[in-house]
């Protein structure tokens, strides 16, 4: 049997946002009516993935407390999103594209490469805790497949030699 | 004839990202023109003239739509624009929005004006946050020069534009989802009535269009109506942007007038080039993956033999029966070594991944197909399978909240349509279907 | 406005939807709602199985529309012709949508405590086909806990987001909702939280699956084995109006009084929702004034003969 999603925690774990976070979240939050702060919600949790690598609980319960709604609020709007990594991830995650053009252009075999490369399966992280490989539905990249994206950055027409190149320059922290 | 382009025109002048550039170029002279020459229906009744069609996929007139508008008193009226490009096969917007953003914000501040938004938004997709940057700088840049903020040219209008992000979910292209979003909810599609032109953002009335029909807007009051309705053919005026991806030799975004031939945008050398590697064509689907796929022979002429063209009507010619449709214009193209069904499971996987799991077709069908799909691609399918998904098929289509799940059944329905061969070769030759690709498919012989 | 609903004519006031007017005329043409709620606004929609035929949009645009439309959500309009019982279209359709609902569900209403008033059940019998064409593997999930008094089994749940209108609107805090999305939806909690507040029992009234089912009934008996009593008691929460569901002496189970459609009744001008106090924890008839039968009009076994047919002519029977 599955189970219901339920991530791990710590109940009483309470986490804090940092200044440069709180003055990102006040200038989004100002940019809507007031009443209407929730619609910083999604740009919220983006921020708060930036600085943390993923949304936990604590997180979204700040963001909760932030804009004055219920933890389940924010709850929900982040597991609908799938952009939002709700369980811990490797320092850097490799989404890649696999849906249809990509697929045509060979997707299916750079998604096997960088598995036989990093010696992981999708939805996996590296040993080391440097990687994490997951699969995207349709980046918007269509005419420069195969590509992934890692945090802001999209990697295009990539080849096994780019895949290579790239993991050295994460490693090496050549690309941040 | 060369083709004209209205929206990249400068596109490969270097800078042209920057205002400064993209001022040299013209840029935002139609906007200053236009608040003192123009009255906001004025604007109206030249989009109206231009007979835009909504570029996101739908084709509906962007006029039309901009005059259902309510305008009730002391209610505020928003224009939102939707970025939030996901159709599998279409990566245009992301293309105008990275290289010349101004063209947008022209377009933005051009049309909340025709609609009397005071406050406009660009909802994003949130895989494009390299973008919302490069809008926010624009934004500013246009801040600085005069183009937003209060009293814009002394016009007294007053416009503000928001940039803000989605977070990773296909269905917030759909509007209603769109605003859900926007207003920091899950992005499940609204009921309508009402529709956003009566009740949208925060229950105001609002416009949604995309992010080219709103860029479009500048070329439209720049030329006058009358003039963009001349350029195209028939009810597809204008120019649009057609993102070329798959097996081509020279895939992109190409800036066509509506009415060239899909023969010349398919192997002319000003655009795709042909297939890629010398291969034979097997199919297209040509307005992003939600449309019917096209067999080899019907891609380039019709069922009556007569050349298709890229335009609204000459690619929907034949009905669902041998045509298709313009869509998003995501022109998706399959060389002789694919797979019909692979493809047709990889899109349902698609739709699967993104319904909203709202309504019951879609949230059941959609995951239901993928099963059934995934099965037939790897050899365990059986010929009653393909029966059942036809008639799922009928049971999605028209009977969901938002058009999901018609974008979900359409591409099933048109791939059995035409590939039923495929498919039944997949069962009868499971083991043989592992190893290799069926191959093209025989044009059938008319009496 | 005159609308028309099955060739049966009726006045009803602008703004009603197709299925309130079609209410107002009762009995089989009715279609059937799984997700809307006329207690819980906002509710409907989702579920698609009241979708009917609009054989002409009105007086004024006497045209047909082309798509079957929700009747829960759909207003009528003057001179509006709708088909419901009466469209092969709309037959066809609702036996793909409960085809679409059992696809996940499990077939094992024998051991379900909502059978015999489960509002999917009695579709399938209406509407659904003898053997299941789904082949593949069910989505499955571990029933849990959700407080002390619910039991959440979400194999069974239709996602028709009524215990979440009920959270919103009856309660002050919302603690649970729905979580993913397509066919990854699911009532959850996310965090493991109970769900305890004064009516958060109405979550189970509302449900009209077996998904959300009363942890202290849980399998103590079949619902057509109770006899069903109308009783009150006085309560500062709530209406203090129920149906005491009575084997014997004793109180099985206590529920708020439903009407034919499964809706919960008004009582005095406002919709008789009971708090968790009398629903729970008053399981002794001397807690309560009983003051008759309930007559359960439905087609469901509950009721086999336990009543006449006709809610008017109840036969007088007491205990």
């Amino acid at each position: 049997m599955s189970q219901h999603t339920q991530p791990v925690f710590d109940p009483s774990e309470v986490i804090s946002f940092n200044d440069a976070m709180m003055e990102k979240i006040t200038a989004v939050i100002k940019k809507f009516p007031e009443g209407k702060e929730k619609s910083a919600l999604i740009r919220m949790l983006h921020i708060a993935q930036a600085e943390f690598g993923w949304v936990s609980v604590p997180a979204m319960n700040k963001i909760a407390e932030i804009l004055s709604i219920q933890p389940v609020e924010v709850y929900e709007v982040a597991s609908f999103y799938t952009m939002f990594h709700l369980q811990p991830v490797g320092k850097h995650v490799f989404e890649v594209c696999r849906t249809g053009p990509c697929a045509l252009v060979g997707s299916d075999e750079l998604i096997s490469y960088i598995q036989d490369k990093l010696n992981i399966q999708v939805g996996e992280t590296t040993e080391d805790g440097l990687f994490t490989l997951k699969t995207a539905e349709c980046l918007g990249g269509c005419g420069y497949g195969p590509l992934l994206q890692c945090r802001n950055q999209y990697h295009e027409h990539l080849t096994p030699e780019k895949v290579d190149a790239l993991i050295e320059q994460y490693k090496s922290g050549q690309i941040q | 004839m060369k083709n004209r382009r209205l929206l990249l025109e400068h596109i490969d002048v270097p800078g042209i990202q920057g205002i400064e550039v993209y001022q040299k170029q013209g840029g935002y002279d139609t906007l200053t023109k236009a608040l003192k020459n123009f009255s906001p229906d004025g604007i109206v009744e030249e989009v109206k003239k231009s007979g835009l069609r909504g570029r996101g996929g739908a084709g509906f007139p962007t006029g039309l739509k901009w005059s259902f508008l309510a305008k009730p008193e002391g209610v505020p009226r928003y224009l939102v624009c939707n970025a939030d490009e996901s159709e599998p096969g279409t990566f245009k917007d992301r293309y105008l929005m990275e290289k010349i953003p101004h063209i947008l914000i022209e377009g933005m501040i051009l049309s909340s004006y025709a609609l009397g938004a005071n406050t406009s938004y660009i909802y994003i997709r949130g895989e494009f946050m390299y973008i919302l940057d490069i809008l926010e700088k624009a934004i500013a840049e246009a801040h600085a020069k005069g183009f937003l903020g209060k009293n814009i040219q002394g016009s007294g209008f007053d416009h503000e534009i928001i940039v803000t992000p989605g977070g990773g979910a296909y269905i917030c292209g759909e509007e209603t989802a769109l605003l859900e979003s926007l207003e920091g909810k899950r992005g499940n599609p609204r009921i309508k009535p009402p529709f956003p032109a009566v009740k949208g953002l925060w229950g105001c009335p609002t416009v949604v269009n995309n992010v080219e029909s709103i860029a479009a807007v500048v070329p439209i009051v720049r030329e006058g109506g009358d003039a963009y309705a001349n350029i195209g053919i028939g009810k597809s005026t204008g120019t649009k942007l057609i993102s070329a991806c798959g097996n081509l030799a020279r895939p992109g975004v190409y800036e066509i007038e509506l009415g060239v031939s899909v023969e010349e945008f398919m192997y002319g050398d000003d655009y795709c080039q042909g297939i890629a590697n010398g291969k034979k064509l097997k199919a297209c689907v040509p307005g992003g993956s939600s449309v019917p796929i096209l067999p080899h022979f019907l891609v380039t002429k019709t069922a009556n033999g007569e050349d298709r063209l890229m335009s609204y009507e000459s690619l929907a010619d034949g009905g669902f029966a041998s045509g298709s449709m313009l869509g998003s214009g995501g022109f998706i193209v399959f060389d002789e070594d694919q797979c019909i069904v692979r493809n047709t499971w990889n899109f349902t996987r698609f739709y699967a991944h993104e319904s909203c799991g709202q309504c019951s077709p879609c949230r059941e069908g959609t995951g239901w197909m993928e099963k059934i799909l995934y099965r037939l691609e790897h050899g365990q399918g059986n010929l009653r399978d393909i029966d059942l998904l036809e008639e799922m098929n009928k049971k999605i289509e028209g009977n969901t909240i938002c058009p999901l799940g018609d974008a979900a059944a359409w591409p099933v329905a048109a791939a059995i349509r035409h590939f039923r061969e495929e498919f039944e070769w997949h069962v009868n030759h499971a083991a043989d279907a592992q190893k290799r690709n069926y191959g093209l498919i025989q044009q059938p012989v008319v009496a | 406005m005159k609308v028309t609903i099955d060739d049966i004519e009726i006045d009803v006031e602008p703004g009603t939807t197709i299925l309130n007017a079609a209410r107002k005329i009762g009995g089989d043409v009715v279609p059937p709602a799984m997700c809307y709620y006329s207690k819980l606004p906002g509710t409907g929609g989702k579920c698609r199985t009241c979708l009917v035929e609009v054989a002409a949009g009105s007086t004024a645009d006497p045209r047909p529309m082309p798509k079957l439309v929700a009747s829960c959500s759909t207003t009528v309009m003057d001179g509006m012709i709708v088909k419901n019982k009466t469209s092969q279209r709309v037959h066809d359709n609702r036996g793909g949508v409960v085809e679409f609902l059992l696809a996940n569900h499990p077939l094992d209403c024998p051991i379900c405590d909502q059978a015999g008033e489960c509002h999917l059940q009695d579709l399938g019998y209406e509407h659904g086909s003898e053997k299941t064409r789904y082949e593949e593997v069910r989505r499955t999930f571990d029933p849990i806990d959700i407080g002390n008094k619910i039991k959440l089994h979400m194999n069974r749940c239709i996602l028709c987001y009524r215990c979440v209108f009920v959270a919103n609107q009856l309660t002050e805090k919302r603690v649970h909702g729905v979580m993913n999305r397509g066919e990854h939806a699911e009532i959850s909690t996310y965090i493991e939280n109970a769900i305890d507040n004064d009516f958060s029992g109405n979550m189970i009234d509302v449900c009209p699956v077996g998904a959300l089912t009363d942890r202290t009934f849980r399998f103590k008996s079949r619902v057509w084995f109770l006899k069903p009593m109308e009783a009150e008691c006085s309560c500062d929460k709530c209406c203090g109006k129920a149906v005491l569901w009575v084997f014997g002496n004793e109180v099985a189970r206590i529920t708020a009084r439903k009407d034919t459609y499964g809706e919960v009744e008004d009582i005095d001008g406002k919709t008789g929702w009971l708090c968790n106090d009398c629903r729970f924890d008053k399981k002794d008839l001397t807690k309560w004034t009983v003051t008759g039968p309930r007559v359960i009009n439905r087609h469901s076994v509950i009721s086999q003969g336990k009543y006449a047919t006709s809610i008017d002519k109840p036969i007088k029977r007491i205990g």
